[in-house]
C-alpha cells in the first residue's frame, strides 16, 4: 500500500520510482484530464470534502442532538437523510437512504456490509481499514459477539441485532447516552460520541474515559 | 455469483486489524483514485452496481490480495474500457488518441464536482407506487439462488426462513442493473434471521441478522402457519387520492428500465405521489423500532 518502500531505504520519499498502483493512476488521470471526463481542480475538491468536511464528527452532532432533543429523535427515526441533513450534512452518495438504530439496554446494533464495503458516508466519512477489510465481514454475521469482544466491548447479555448493508439502505448506531451526563451541553456530548459507537464495534465514551484520555493527554 | 467478496460468515481470515489513528487515504494516489471514480459515476460512466459487480470479477486470490482502493482502480479502468470512455491503448499509454465519446460522459455534462452528485443520475430508489409482494410480519424464505451474475442476496442467507421487518421502499435491482438490463424496480425488505437458523441449532443465541432483501429473493415460507409479528397497521397519510392512485397502481406494471419509471412518475398527479411517499417515510419507523 505505501509508496516506494521496496525500492527505497525511506529517506528519499520524493524521489522514490511511484508504486504500480500510483503509476496507473497518475496515468489514468492524464488520460482523463485530456479526455474531458475529469477536471483535477474538481478531483482536489472532492478528496478536501472527505479529508475534512465529512467524518464521524458530524454523525457525533447528529447523535448528540438526539439525545438532548427528543423532538428531533423523533424526527431521525421518522427520516433519518432529512434530519441530518436539518443539521447541515447533505445526503450526498452513500447517504441518501438512511435508517438510524438505537442502542437500548436490551438491544445492542453492529452494521457491516459483508458483500463490499457499504458505509453511511454522510455521517460517517468514509470507512476505516478495518471495515472493510475480509476478517470484519466474514465474522460479524457469524459471530458478532466473538468480534465484539476483539474490540473491548462488553455488552452483557444483550441481544446484538447484525445489521448486514446489502442494499442501498444505509444504518448507523445511535449509541447509549452515557450514565451522568445530565448537565453536559451538546458540545461535551458530541465529544463522547466516538466513530466505532455509530457503527456498533464501540459504546459511547463515559465520563470516567473521558478524564482517563485527558489526563494522558489525547 | 459466488464469488470470494460473499465473505459473511467465513472462517480464517484471523482477528481484526486496527490501526491506531488511520488517515482517511494511505497515499496520495488513493485520493486520486478514490476522486476519480466518484467523478466517472456521478457522470453516469457506469453505475453503482456495475461497479460493485466490476470489483467482485478480479480473480479470487487478486481480489484477497488487493487493498481497498486497489480494487477501485481495477474496477475503474475495466470499467472505463468496457464503456468505450476509452481504449486499452490510451489506458496504457496513458494519454488521449481521441475526446470521449458523447455517451461516456453521460447526461450530466456539467461540472465533476460533489454538487454533480445531487441531481446525478444515480436514482436508486423509487416512490411506492409498486405493489408490495410481502408485507411487515410475513415470513418468508430466501430463495436459493446461484446465479454467475453479480447479486445482492449473501450465499449465507439462501434457502434460509426469517421475517419481514421493514419495507424499505423500491430500489433498482442489482442483478439486472449491473449487466445494463435495466433497473427492474422492485421492494426491498428487511428481513430478520435468527442466528440457529443461520448457523444451526447450537447457536441458539440472541444475535439474529437483519438483511436487505430485494423482493425476487424471497418466497413465502409454505411451512410457516401464520404471520410471525402483527401485520402494521394501516399508514394513516392514506388519502381517498391516494386510494385512488393505489388502485391505479395495480395496473402499473414494474417499467424494464429506471429511466422508464422516472418517466412514469412525471405523469400523474405529483402531489399524491409525494404525499404517499412521505406517508411511507412515517410509516417505516411506526412499523418498526420497537425494542
Amino acid at each position: 500500500m505505501s509508496e516506494g518502500h521496496d525500492h527505497h531505504d525511506g529517506h528519499d520519499h520524493h524521489n522514490a520510482p511511484l508504486s504500480e498502483p500510483a503509476q496507473r493512476v497518475k496515468a489514468l488521470e492524464q488520460l482523463l484530464v485530456e479526455k474531458g471526463l475529469v477536471n483535477p481542480q474538481a478531483l482536489d475538491e472532492l478528496i478536501d470534502t472527505y479529508e475534512r468536511r465529512v467524518g464521524p464528527r458530524n454523525g457525533a452532532r447528529v447523535v448528540a442532538r438526539a439525545w438532548t432533543d427528543p423532538e428531533y429523535r423523533k424526527r431521525l427515526l421518522d427520516n433519518a437523510a432529512r434530519a441530518i441533513e436539518e443539521l447541515g450534512f447533505p445526503p450526498g452518495p452513500q447517504g441518501e437512504h438512511m435508517m438510524v438504530l438505537e442502542n437500548t439496554p436490551r438491544v445492542h446494533n453492529l452494521v457491516v456490509c459483508t458483500l463490499c464495503s457499504c458505509y453511511p458516508w454522510s455521517v460517517l466519512g468514509l470507512p476505516p481499514a478495518w471495515y472493510k477489510s475480509t476478517a470484519y465481514r466474514a465474522s460479524a454475521v457469524n459471530d458478532p459477539r466473538g468480534l465484539l469482544k476483539e474490540f473491548e466491548v462488553d455488552v452483557g447479555d444483550k441481544e446484538i441485532r447484525v445489521w448486514d448493508s446489502s442494499s442501498e439502505m444505509r444504518y448507523f448506531v445511535i449509541p447509549e447516552r452515557p450514565a451522568g451526563t445530565a448537565g453536559l451541553s451538546e458540545d461535551e456530548l458530541a465529544d463522547l460520541v466516538t466513530r466505532d459507537s455509530m457503527i456498533g464495534t464501540g459504546l459511547a465514551k463515559s465520563l470516567a474515559r473521558r478524564a482517563d484520555e485527558n489526563r494522558a493527554g489525547k | 455469483m459466488n464469488g470470494v467478496h460473499d465473505l459473511g460468515g467465513m472462517h480464517g481470515f484471523g482477528p481484526v486489524v486496527r490501526e491506531q489513528n488511520e488517515p482517511v487515504f494511505h497515499s496520495d494516489w488513493e485520493k486520486r483514485a478514490f476522486a476519480m471514480t466518484l467523478t466517472a459515476m456521478g457522470r453516469g460512466v457506469c453505475n453503482v452496481d456495475e461497479f460493485r459487480r466490476a470489483i467482485e470479477r478480479m480473480p479470487p486470490a487478486g481480489y484477497l490480495a488487493a487493498t481497498y482502493y486497489e480494487k477501485w482502480l481495477y474496477a475503474l479502468e475495466s470499467l472505463l474500457v468496457e464503456k468505450g470512455a476509452v481504449t486499452p491503448e490510451e489506458l496504457a499509454n496513458g494519454h488521449a488518441a481521441a475526446p470521449a465519446p458523447a455517451k461516456a460522459t453521460g447526461s450530466l455534462g456539467g461540472g465533476t464536482g460533489v454538487e454533480s452528485f445531487d441531481d446525478s443520475a444515480v436514482k436508486l430508489r423509487f416512490d411506492k407506487r409498486f405493489k408490495p409482494g410481502f408485507k411487515v410480519g410475513d415470513r418468508v424464505v430466501a430463495r436459493n439462488l446461484n446465479p454467475e451474475h453479480h447479486t445482492r442476496l449473501p450465499r449465507y442467507a439462501r434457502g434460509k426462513r426469517g421475517v419481514v421487518r421493514y419495507d424499505q421502499g423500491v430500489f433498482v435491482f442489482p442483478d439486472t442493473h449491473a449487466h445494463g438490463q435495466g433497473g427492474k424496480p422492485q421492494h426491498v425488505y428487511t428481513v430478520v434471521f435468527e442466528a440457529k437458523e443461520l448457523w444451526g441449532p447450537d447457536r441458539n443465541e440472541r444475535a439474529p441478522v437483519y438483511l436487505d432483501c430485494w423482493e425476487d429473493y424471497l418466497e413465502r415460507d409454505r411451512t410457516a402457519a401464520k404471520p410471525a409479528i402483527k401485520p402494521a397497521t394501516k399508514v394513516s397519510g392514506k388519502t381517498a387520492t391516494n386510494k385512488a392512485a393505489d388502485k391505479n397502481k395495480t395496473t402499473v406494471k414494474a417499467p424494464a428500465t429506471k429511466f422508464a419509471a422516472k418517466a412514469r412518475m412525471a405523469k400523474p398527479a405529483a402531489k399524491a405521489v409525494s404525499r404517499t411517499r412521505a406517508a411511507a417515510a412515517k410509516g417505516r419507523t411506526r412499523k418498526g423500532h420497537k425494542r
